[in-house]
């Protein structure tokens, strides 16, 4: 037996964030059904119970219809449906045991946040154009420009829940988190005015709908079609309930990943 | 495996290095000041009874977790390094797969993060017997074939030191023996193994050498050989009233002695010479010769004092 010197060794780059990783990933994450129906069935499904009947399609919003702001809400739903399971994928990998075995590998723990981000937000935007597609086919009329702008801000706005899902899976070491996060993203929903217009909860809740989560990114993600209400309330919503989701994340993160 | 120790030992670099290294769980102590050294290429059991402190030796070589005290290195470098070159991987006991990936994809997303080619993903499957299993989801996988699929990870990195952390544990006979066959086959490329197990015939037909562990401290460290040749000695129990330790000891062939009221025992190697001399130089009756096996050197070295 011959002892050769030990060969050189390099480290990944980028601490192990590579486009494999993705596409693995990604194809793990489409074979499990239930995040299939839950982010791109689901909303298409309750768009096309709740917003496309008669009347909803002949009144005005905007420049498009009524049909086409309940898709835009819709389409802000999905994108947050798949973006918070996209971030909580983190507390079955972690229930499994799965994130110490990477930890034998060079993957660094930020590589490994920033993989399950980018996921969040790749469903997201599959979420928002299922949607569009969808509503596009069952007479939602929006102006070329909401189509667009609308479609975008709702996928970029709904980063702040792919911060919350990973806050979330990093907090409950739960197989099925997303039995609890679904109901929860039902109920900020209704209260954020998702799926019902805020000035009709009357005033109190009105007032405090402005507080909650999904309130800032509804507001700014329908912006394009009704160029209406208070965009920069909106705006420092979603900034802050990122900010706090991803210092909760962090928080979690680091107890997590600490060497003890 | 054939080791010629002294051509090693002169390449420098140890394989692990632990000096005294201690680690503390609240109140338990787990590891009290282990120092062991072990050279590439060697095979080592750390052998011991469950909360020995074996896994938590095993999860500051892997970085997993800081002594309190005392230095760990791996290849001269801090194991958490180590691990993300690649240089040292493991076989953990339970957990770290993910039902829903297949058995082809989890070893495919190994390599891609240790930066290996798609042949090593091939290879790693076929030294593993995975091969045919490859499209099969990890939760439709068998126990054993889980472990083996832990096996195949580790071996992507092409590591120098493989560490198996109780790797057959629920395993049934069969599949325990498919696995330690693949072991031995990487075993005998040279790579340096050390395995923590509490099965004593593992220790003994695999490992090179045996590190006994008992309540966070080494008890035995020593060849296969020598473990067997602490297993070899023999029991002579006789009566005989009114023998004394020391007279006893004094009896050539005797290594230990114990005199329990009428009863002596008398333990060594060459029984036949005792029993000789007990039956025709001293009033002793009723003979008994039984022979010590490696379960009771195990439990001797490793069992807790009931006294304490």
């Amino acid at each position: 037996m011959t002892i050769a010197a030990v060969p050189a060794r390099n480290l990944p780059k980028f601490g192990g964030f590579s486009p494999g990783m993705i596409r693995l990933e990604l194809r793990r994450m489409v074979r499990n059904r239930r995040t299939v129906v839950f982010t791109l069935v689901m909303p298409a499904v309750f768009f096309l119970l709740f917003g496309t009947s008669g009347d909803y399609k002949t009144e005005r919003v905007g420049g498009g219809n009524l049909t086409g702001y309940i898709l835009v809400s819709m389409a802000v739903y999905g994108a947050m449906l798949a973006t918070t399971s996209g971030g909580a994928m983190v507390s079955i990998e972690r229930a499994a045991g799965w994130s110490r075995q990477l930890r034998l590998t060079p993957l660094r723990p930020a590589a490994y946040i920033a993989v399950k981000l980018v996921l969040a937000m790749i469903i997201g935007a599959v979420s928002v154009v299922v949607a569009f597609v969808v509503g596009s086919l069952s007479g939602a009329q929006l102006p070329a420009s909401a189509w667009i702008g609308c479609g975008l801000l709702a996928w970029v706005c709904a980063l702040v829940f792919a911060a919350f899902g990973l806050f979330m899976g990093y907090l409950l070491p739960s197989e099925n988190v997303m039995q609890i996060l679904g109901p929860v993203l039902a109920v900020l929903s209704f209260a954020g005015g998702l799926f019902v217009p805020v000035d009709q909860l009357g005033h109190t809740f009105a007032t405090i709908a402005k507080f909650t989560p999904v309130y800032g990114v509804g507001e700014i993600a329908r912006y394009p079609l009704t160029h209406d209400g208070n965009l920069w309330l909106a705006v420092l919503n979603v900034v802050v309930w990122t900010a706090l989701f991803a210092a909760g994340a962090m928080w979690r993160f680091r107890r997590d990943t600490a060497r003890v | 495996m054939t080791l010629t120790t002294t051509a090693q030992a002169a390449t420098g670099t140890a394989a692990v290095d632990l000096d005294g290294v201690v680690k503390r769980f609240g109140a338990v102590t787990a590891v009290d000041g282990i120092t062991l050294s072990i050279r590439p290429g060697e095979v080592v059991a750390l052998l011991g009874p469950n909360g020995a402190g074996k896994t938590t030796t095993v999860d500051m070589l892997l970085g997993l977790s800081r002594p309190d005290q005392g230095r760990v290195t791996v290849y001269g470098r801090a194991p958490q390094e180590a691990v993300a070159l690649g240089l040292v991987s493991a076989v953990m006991q339970t957990g770290g797969l993910l039902k829903d990936y297949t058995v082809e994809e989890t070893v495919r997303l190994t390599a891609v993060l240790f930066g290996r080619p798609r042949t090593a993903v091939d290879e790693a499957l076929r030294r593993a017997g995975l091969t045919d299993i490859g499209k099969r989801l990890v939760g439709k996988c068998s126990g054993g074939q889980q472990q083996r699929l832990r096996f195949a990870m580790a071996l992507l990195p092409d590591p120098e030191l493989l560490i198996l952390d109780e790797p057959t544990t629920g395993m049934d006979v069969a599949g325990r023996h498919e696995f330690w066959t693949a072991i031995r086959d990487d075993a005998a490329r040279g790579r340096t193994v050390i395995f923590a197990t509490h099965y004593l015939e593992e220790a003994d037909a695999y490992a090179d050498r045996v590190v006994f562990v008992r309540r966070g401290r080494i008890v035995a460290d020593g060849t296969a050989a020598e473990v067997k040749a602490l297993a070899a000695g023999r029991t002579v129990r006789a009566t005989l009233p009114g023998a004394t330790e020391t007279e006893m000891t004094g009896i050539a062939g005797v290594d230990r002695a114990e005199v329990r009221g009428d009863t002596v025992y008398l333990h060594g190697n060459d029984t036949d010479t005792i029993a000789r001399h007990l039956l025709t130089r001293t009033p002793a009756k009723d003979l008994e010769i039984t022979s010590r096996n490696l379960e009771d050197a195990f439990l001797a070295l490793t069992a807790d004092e009931e006294t304490s």
